[in-house]
């Protein structure tokens, strides 16, 4: 067995309010596994609990085997989970090489560094002094990325990439993926973009209201058990109904 | 009548060094953490009584040595930067949050406890630092006017800290840290960061800078424990006319506090400090950011 | 699908109530039943207690309800109290009229006061305020008809006989703190009340609920202002001779977080019981000066880390006690 992150019926609160009914996930070393569903499904719950911003049960969250559940988040990216946020949250006060630097607090070696990033993504290395928030969406998206892979993790959580970004520059985005993946990057990612979601990942989950209503190989899942599974629909499968 | 003018802002300037030093700490604690240090003016005062203390022991242990006074410093600052380390990672961090209710009740407390302790340890009586004359030794200007040699070594230690804390932000990973986790802690705490460690940091850094204040206080007059809420209100006044953010910002709000009370206290000794506050009051009513407030993008 | 009931009292409140209603009515006779050598500093300690309860309440309605933390709410005790004193000496009037009127005027004042004092927020108001306090103070302190920095003394009272006064007075100061606990208690229930708890607990999305914030703001500031002032007017009737370092006083405030924060913020029986406390602990510790206020002070900071509820708001969360409920049950 090969799973680095797995969750066992991960339960997850907002104060008196459940948002999580008991997730199992599970993605292997190498994979690329994609988290689609509606607003509102629990898919950011989830990245908050897996990245420690949540507090849940130990057992629920096993990470190389071991129960990280409740651990603090600046534990878990030592750890190697690295999380590309959803709306980019780049530091303010910080240029785009600083921000970028911020990868380095989670003290690990690997092969990712400035030089790698901005190989990457050369037109960072073009604006490395000015104020992240002065570049346009897609290049902090970049930025976001770039962050996330200096802390040299072993898997890449990827929140809502193509959120607010042009068709083209998503494109662009995705187009890094590959080579992200290359040097055997676990990635699991959560999208809107439900074609571009199948088109990527190798394995797909979508959430309903805080539950899995689907998982299965990207290629072999039909538009209609996804549009069923995403709307919560009743399917001739006997898939979760709300 | 010119000549007195020039004469009142070049006091002014000079005291405003003073203010700085006070205020620098305040800065550095608020931006970097969003906590208000109502105890500041007291923990000035808790540099400038250990500073009197320590000499006083030393000058019993060793009468003969003058010298020794300046070897006390460097372990003064060390000790101050632990007791600001110890303090933010026992006490503060317990009471940072949201609401800001906790963090003033509990800095108020020891501000209280403070006055009192230094009130019971050296009573009322206001005392002072020996500098062997440094105090009102003067030095020459062109122009003929005479000028402290405290005064200027205060005003160029204000420039200096200023310069060097607007450095050690800019430039290093420390104030890289601090920047973040004043931008966004959530995120900062997922790359990795420990809050908690960067916060005390920030609190020794601060209280290393409260303790020269302190110092330089005790040099230049005299101090006694109720002084702190005096020095707080200075303090504040200069980070809020300089505007938030900036510590450059704060350098140039307490040269304006300080110009500002020795235009009082030209009028009436009486209104010098009521002339500073109503100024300040002024100012925030029609800019209420401050003059250089940092434009955060 | 059951049915709601919204509830907002319940036994023990009731009985709580009823309890201190007869407590109020017994404190009113003090002064024909307690014995002849200590009635006089009774009542006087009795009006001083007062005057630190209302002032602790009207701190706790702005900082724990209206969320605004100020440490200079000691600006409008001795506006308060000087005021009561000006009119009485100078304009003629009768001192227990002016008491009144002096805490409408610091609540007028207050009004001028919050254009400034809104500009800042979080712990930068509550030092704002303290500048605006100390200006207070200052000021006063430079004025040379109420005695400039040495103070003065209400002088309105000759012609009037001891015994009348005191009674007077205690009766004012009586009247004074069941109007303010009433005056609160009331307030919180209603609409207006509700608002402020609503605005404390999250601005923006009470803002956009329709609630008028900054109106409300600006209203639970000038009550605030009107209650301080009223302790103070209170305050300086009973003991006759003024000062602005006393009177603007910063312990004012540090007393009211003291006994709000130890009987628990936020709720009307906090400050009460808070005051209650503070009152135990004057009598026997405030001999001992500076360890004394050293202790309170430890004490607060200790509260606040371990018991954030304060020690009345541990009890309502172990054992249900409520004596003012303004919370509603659903049940």
């Amino acid at each position: 067995m090969n799973a680095l992150l797995q969750t066992r019926g991960l339960t997850a609160f907002y104060g008196d309010a459940q948002a999580l009914f008991g997730i199992d996930f599970q993605v292997d070393q190498g994979e690329m596994v994609a988290i689609i569903g509606a607003n509102g499904a629990g898919k950011s719950t989830f990245m908050k609990a897996v990245t420690g911003l949540l507090a849940v049960q130990p057992a629920q969250i096993l990470w190389q085997g071991q129960p990280i559940g409740g651990m603090s988040a600046s534990e878990i990216a030592k750890r190697g989970i690295a999380l590309v946020p959803e709306g980019r949250r780049l530091f303010s006060s910080l240029n785009v090489e600083e921000n970028l630097l911020m990868g380095e607090c989670a003290e690990r070696k690997g092969v990712w560094n400035l030089l790698r990033v901005y190989e990457l993504f050369p037109i960072l290395k073009q604006k490395r002094l000015q104020a992240s928030t002065s570049l346009s969406g897609g290049q902090q998206q970049m930025v976001a990325i770039g962050r996330a892979l200096m802390s040299n993790p072993a898997l890449l959580l990827c929140d809502e990439l193509s959120l607010g970004l042009a068709p083209i520059v998503i494109k662009e985005i995705y187009s890094a993926m590959p080579r992200i993946c290359a040097e055997g990057m676990t990635v699991v990612m959560v999208e809107q973009d439900v074609s571009k979601a199948r088109e990527v990942s190798s394995r797909l989950y979508c959430f309903q209201e805080g539950s899995v209503s689907l998982q299965g190989v990207s290629s072999t899942l039909t538009a209609e058990q996804i549009s069923q599974a995403y709307f919560g629909l009743p399917n001739k499968h006997g898939a979760a109904l709300p | 009548m010119m000549d007195m003018l020039l004469q009142t802002l070049m006091q002014g300037v000079l005291l405003g060094g003073l203010y700085c030093l006070f205020a620098l700490g305040l800065s550095l604690m608020y931006g970097v953490m969003r906590l208000t240090n109502t105890a500041q003016g007291d923990f000035i005062l808790l540099g400038s009584f250990s500073a009197v203390a320590g000499i006083a022991a030393l000058k019993w242990l060793t009468p003969d040595a003058t010298w020794m006074p300046l070897l006390l410093s460097p372990l003064l600052l060390l000790i101050a930067f632990g007791a600001g380390f110890m303090l933010q990672r026992q006490v503060l961090n317990r009471v940072l949050g949201k609401d800001p209710l906790p963090s003033l009740v509990v800095t108020f407390g020891l501000s209280i406890v403070i006055q009192n302790l230094l009130l019971e340890l050296f009573s009322a009586d206001p005392r002072s630092i020996e500098t062997g004359g440094l105090n009102i030794a003067s030095v020459q200007l062109p122009g003929g006017w005479a000028v402290g040699v405290l005064p200027l070594l205060i005003l160029a230690l204000a420039l200096a800290a200023t310069y060097g804390l607007q450095w050690m932000f800019d430039h290093s990973a420390l104030g890289r840290s601090f920047r973040a986790v004043s931008d966004d802690l959530e995120i900062a705490q997922l790359m990795g960061l420990n809050a908690k460690r960067v916060y005390a940091y920030a609190t020794g850094i601060a209280f290393m800078l409260i303790t020269v204040a302190g110092v330089l206080q005790a040099m230049r007059t005299t101090v006694s424990p109720s002084d702190g809420p005096m020095l707080l209100l200075f303090a504040f006044e200069s980070v809020i006319i300089g505007g938030m953010g900036s510590f450059k910002g704060t350098l140039i709000g307490a040269l304006l506090l300080g110009v500002t009370q020795q235009i009082g206290f030209l009028f009436d000794p009486g209104w010098g400090i009521w002339f500073g506050h109503i100024v300040f009051l002024l100012l925030l009513l029609v800019r209420p950011q401050g003059l250089f407030p940092k434009t955060v993008g | 699908m059951s049915t709601f009931t919204v509830t907002r009292s319940n036994r023990s409140s009731r009985t709580a109530m009823w309890v201190a209603v007869l407590l109020v009515l017994t404190a009113a006779t003090i002064p024909y039943w307690a014995p002849e050598d200590n009635r006089s500093a009774w009542m006087r300690e009795f009006v001083e207690i007062a005057c630190y309860l209302v002032f602790a309440l009207m701190w706790n309605l702005l900082a724990g309800y209206g969320g605004m933390v100020s440490i200079g709410q000691q600006a409008y005790f001795g506006f308060g109290g000087y005021t009561m004193l000006m009119l009485s000496n100078f304009a003629g009037i009768n001192p227990f009229v002016a008491v009144p009127v002096a805490a409408l005027c610091a609540g007028l004042i207050a009004v001028p006061v919050s254009f400034i004092a809104f500009r800042l927020q979080g712990g930068y108001f509550a030092i704002g305020t303290w500048v605006i306090a100390e200006v207070f103070r200052l000021s006063f302190a430079n004025m040379s008809m109420v005695g400039g920095g040495s103070g003065t003394s209400l002088t309105a009272f000759t012609g009037i006989s001891k015994a009348v006064r005191e009674q007077t007075t205690f009766w004012m100061a009586l009247a004074g703190m069941v109007a303010s606990v009433v005056l609160v208690y009331v307030f919180l229930r209603s609409k207006r009340g509700l608002a402020l708890m609503a605005i404390r607990d999250n601005e923006v999305a009470a803002e956009s609920q329709g609630i008028a914030v900054q109106r409300t703001k600006l209203a639970v500031y000038v009550v605030a202002g009107l209650g301080a002032g009223l302790a103070g007017a209170m305050y300086y009737l009973s003991n006759l001779r003024i000062t602005p370092d006393a009177a603007f006083s910063v312990n004012w405030t540090a007393f009211a977080i003291f006994m709000v924060v130890i009987g628990g913020i936020g709720r009307i029986e906090g400050p009460i019981v808070g005051a209650l406390i503070f009152w135990v602990f004057n009598k026997f510790f405030s001999d001992y000066g500076s360890w004394y206020l050293m202790g309170l002070g430890l004490l607060a900071i200790l509260v606040t880390i371990y018991f954030k509820q304060g020690l009345w708001g541990y009890a309502q969360q172990r054992w249900g006690w409520a004596l003012f409920p303004t919370q509603r049950r659903l049940d």
